[in-house]
């Protein structure tokens, strides 16, 4: 079956075409559903089977990858000479199964499926239902090129394919106006990253003349120290490499600081944050570090993507707290939540970043579908102080967002525990202060859940009456997919139990070590049992009284008494993380206004310098010369031309009586000539002169 | 009955050459002129002849055959052009044919 791994991406590109272009508003809602789930669910299927045939073939045993070439993309032809040998450079398109990608395969498409199935109940009252589904579906194809790529190129298209979408769904009501703007804001922000992937690309084939993940791979194990040699702007070739890609990352991943377009991305429909702007492509960034993990480990730059990712987590978490849009809240914790990631994968322990990324796909998917059903229920309200006591009404969805909650939060034996738990042991190795921030973050993250839930679902309904006469469970269609999500959100953790002790359950770290190179130190060192045992202790502490914290603040039918009390005592504070820090107003101020005024400013210029004087005066400068090259044309050269034709008119005047054209006359003055030689002759004869 | 004299056909010949040159200078019919020049050609062959008779060489006479044939190619010329002049002018009046003028 693994070698059918090609339809995997194909299956959902074909539904954008068909969806998109071929059948447009030649289908009904029914059909288009159908087609556009079904091509998604038969890519599942296909991908489970592929991910099983995988696991059972040789090369899995090998710890090999198993790839396949579809045909050579870019056969760019002769890139050097190496060791006197002709070197080419050609990009094939190819797939690429191994563990890393297969955990990406699974989640992307299992959770895909079911958000698209989601989104029928979700989508149903709206227009664009079949533009809906095609911009899906060629997300779901572009992101499955991304995680199945063999190459960075083709992991390219799909990072570029799915940041298309990402900005087609964003701007999806484009009749409204901000949805526009956010689409455009996330398109130009990922521009910024896109830039230093190219970098890191270019980089890359300087280095090592092919964009191959096995061939670098290998390079680089062949010999780490060729990697560590100094390259630009002092770091090493590593370094430089993955200080570009990295920049990649924090675009794509919303990290600062570019991560300001993520929350405004929240303008799509709500199964679209679900599925791009939390469970699938906002990860694309650490799928990439991890993939890159040869190069990471052997860069201090790592350390740096566990900073930012340390201080993102927190940054996000406290603005987090005080939004009181529900789809803000959830925002700001999937950046905080990336930061986790690459906090993790910055201190090297890329297994648990992937692990992180696939127990936050499950939870995270599973809580922006339920937010969804929430502002479904409420006829598009998305503001938590107009909401409260949603949980009589929405039963399933309180429940499934429950365990969503909980599952962030950190609690055992949910999938967000072992994963968080995983990432802040891993820190704590060696980097306590950035422990500590993911620490306070964790407790945080509890804070804000409970918040968002005791606002939401709890209390007396704030709302005004024709909504609470119009609240109601949502369909089947909908609420199934959350059941399926808590599901994994339950369960997802339980492949990577903490490892204790000389007892290694970690079962995904196992399954994902084939995917980390051998290269430099690799020291595992685990803590002791007790250390670790004291570690989980005090994280679920922390979530713990983050939860209480919540409950005091929000629980128990407060409603908003105790916030407002607050946000009156601390106005700076509350006014400092409602807005945001200030970010948006800051970039406005310097990036966005200094841009403009470059822009203008060089406006100016054109048209005041480069038109006004350059242009303008040697048009002026070319008038002015020709009109003085006429003159001398005028006057002089044609003076003189004139003057010669003069001459000769005047000088062939008296000419000219002499050539008649009449015969006769020519005949005469012949004759008479002849008359006159003769008569001299005669004369000279007669005087006696001679002859 | 006085003797004819190589001086007697001198003087025809002189007479003829005149009347020719005047024919050609003033006459403006071209066929006129061509006849004109015909006068003048004989008067010289009369006087090729004369001198032939008078000198007893026969090289004069042989000359004046050779003009004989010359002049007649010369009329063939002349009537050629006389020809395609009327076909262009509709005339044969020399004072017509002024293309030639500067």
């Amino acid at each position: 079956m693994k070698s059918w791994l090609w339809l995997v991406p194909v299956l959902p590109l074909a539904g954008a075409l068909a969806n998109g272009v071929l059948l447009r508003d030649r289908l009904g809602k029914k059909a288009v559903a159908v087609l556009a789930c079904g091509l998604v669910g038969l890519a599942c299927l296909l991908s489970f089977a592929a991910i099983g045939s995988y696991l059972a073939s040789p090369e899995y045993a090998a710890r090999e990858p198993y790839e396949q070439v579809l045909y050579d993309w870019i056969p760019a032809g002769l890139l050097g000479i190496e060791g006197g040998v002709f070197r080419d450079f050609t990009v094939e398109m190819g797939f690429q199964l191994d563990p890393l990608s297969a955990v990406m395969l699974f989640v992307v498409t299992f959770v895909g499926f079911w958000i698209h199935v989601y989104s029928v109940g979700y989508m149903d009252h709206e227009p664009g239902f079949q533009r809906y589904f095609a911009y899906l579906n060629l997300f779901m194809g572009a992101m499955l090129l991304l995680v199945l790529g063999n190459n960075y190129l083709v992991m390219f298209v799909g990072w570029e394919g799915v940041g298309l979408c990402s900005y087609l769904l964003i701007g999806f009501y484009y009749d409204q106006e901000f949805p526009p703007y956010a689409g455009r804001k996330a398109f130009i922000t990922n521009r910024v990253g896109d830039f230093g992937f190219v970098i890191g690309l270019f980089a890359l084939v300087a280095h090592f003349g092919t964009l191959d993940y096995s061939e670098i791979v290998r390079a680089i194990e062949a010999n780490p120290a060729l990697v560590q040699a100094p390259y630009l702007l002092g770091l090493s070739v590593a370094g430089f490499i993955g200080l570009a890609l990295f920049i990649g990352a924090t675009g794509k991943s919303a990290q600062i600081p570019l991560h300001v377009w993520l929350p405004d991305a929240m303008a799509g429909p709500t199964p679209v944050s679900a599925l791009i702007h939390a469970a699938t492509m906002v990860t694309a960034g650490v799928y990439m570090v991890a993939r890159s993990n040869a190069i990471y480990q052997l860069t201090s730059v790592s350390e740096l993507v566990a900073l930012v990712g340390a201080i993102t987590a927190i940054f996000a978490a406290t603005i987090a707290i005080a939004q009181d849009d529900i789809k803000k809240v959830l925002a700001y914790s999937t950046v905080s939540q990336l930061g986790y990631m690459f906090l993790a994968a910055g201190v090297g322990a890329y297994g648990v970043a992937v692990f992180h990324l696939m127990t936050h796909a499950f939870f995270k998917a599973l809580l922006f579908l339920g937010s969804g059903s929430v502002i479904h229920a409420m006829g598009g309200e998305q503001d938590m102080r107009k909401m409260g006591g949603l949980k009589e009404h929405l039963p399933w969805t309180y429940r499934t967002f429950l365990i969503g909650t909980v599952a962030i939060a950190g609690i055992p034996p949910l999938a967000g525990f072992f994963s968080k738990d995983g990432i802040l042991a891993a820190a704590f190795v060696d980097h306590k202060t950035l422990w500590a921030i993911g620490l306070v973050t964790a407790g945080l993250t509890a804070c804000y859940m409970f918040r968002l839930l005791y606002m939401t679902f709890h209390g007396e309904f704030r709302g005004s009456s024709e909504q609470q006469h119009h609240l109601h469970e949502s369909p089947a269609v909908m609420t199934v997919p959350l059941v399926v999500l808590a599901v994994g959100a339950v369960t997802s953790g339980w492949v990577g139990l903490p490892p204790l002790g000389e007892v290694d359950l970690h079962w995904l770290n196992h399954f994902l070590s084939p995917v980390i190179a051998q290269v430099g130190e690799h020291g595992e060192h685990h803590a002791s049992v007790a250390l670790e045992l004291a570690l989980m202790a005090i994280s679920v502490l922390v979530a713990v009284a983050g939860i209480l914290a919540a409950r005091a603040l929000w629980g128990k039918d407060r409603g908003l008494t105790a916030e407002d009390a607050l946000a009156a005592r601390f106005v700076g504070l509350r006014r400092l993380l409602a807005n945001k820090y200030w970010v948006d107003e800051l970039y406005d101020a310097t990036v966005i206004r200094g841009t403009w005024a470059s822009a203008r400013g060089l406006f100016a210029f054109d048209s005041r310098f480069i038109d006004g004087v350059l242009v303008n005066g040697s048009r002026h400068l070319t008038v002015a010369l020709s009109l003085l090259s006429g003159f001398f044309d005028k006057y002089f050269v044609d003076g003189l031309v004139n003057l010669t034709g003069l001459t000769m008119r005047l000088g062939s005047r008296s000419f000219r009586s002499l050539q008649t054209g009449a015969v006769s006359q020519y005949a005469l003055v012949m004759a008479l000539g002849v008359v006159i030689l003769l008569g001299f002759y005669v004369a000279m004869r007669l005087g006696g002169w001679g002859l | 009955m006085p003797e004819v004299t190589t001086t007697h056909y001198l003087v025809l010949s002189a007479l003829l050459f005149t009347i020719g040159v005047a024919g050609i200078v003033t006459r403006r019919n071209m066929i006129t002129v061509l006849m004109s020049i015909e006068l003048v050609l004989n008067s010289v062959n009369l006087n090729f002849i004369a001198f032939s008779y008078q000198l007893s060489d026969l090289g004069g006479q042989i000359f004046a055959i050779f003009t004989i044939a010359v002049a007649a190619g010369e009329a063939a010329v002349g009537l050629g052009i006389l020809v395609a002049m009327f076909r262009l002018h509709e005339s044969v009046e020399l004072d017509r044919a002024t293309e030639l003028s500067g």
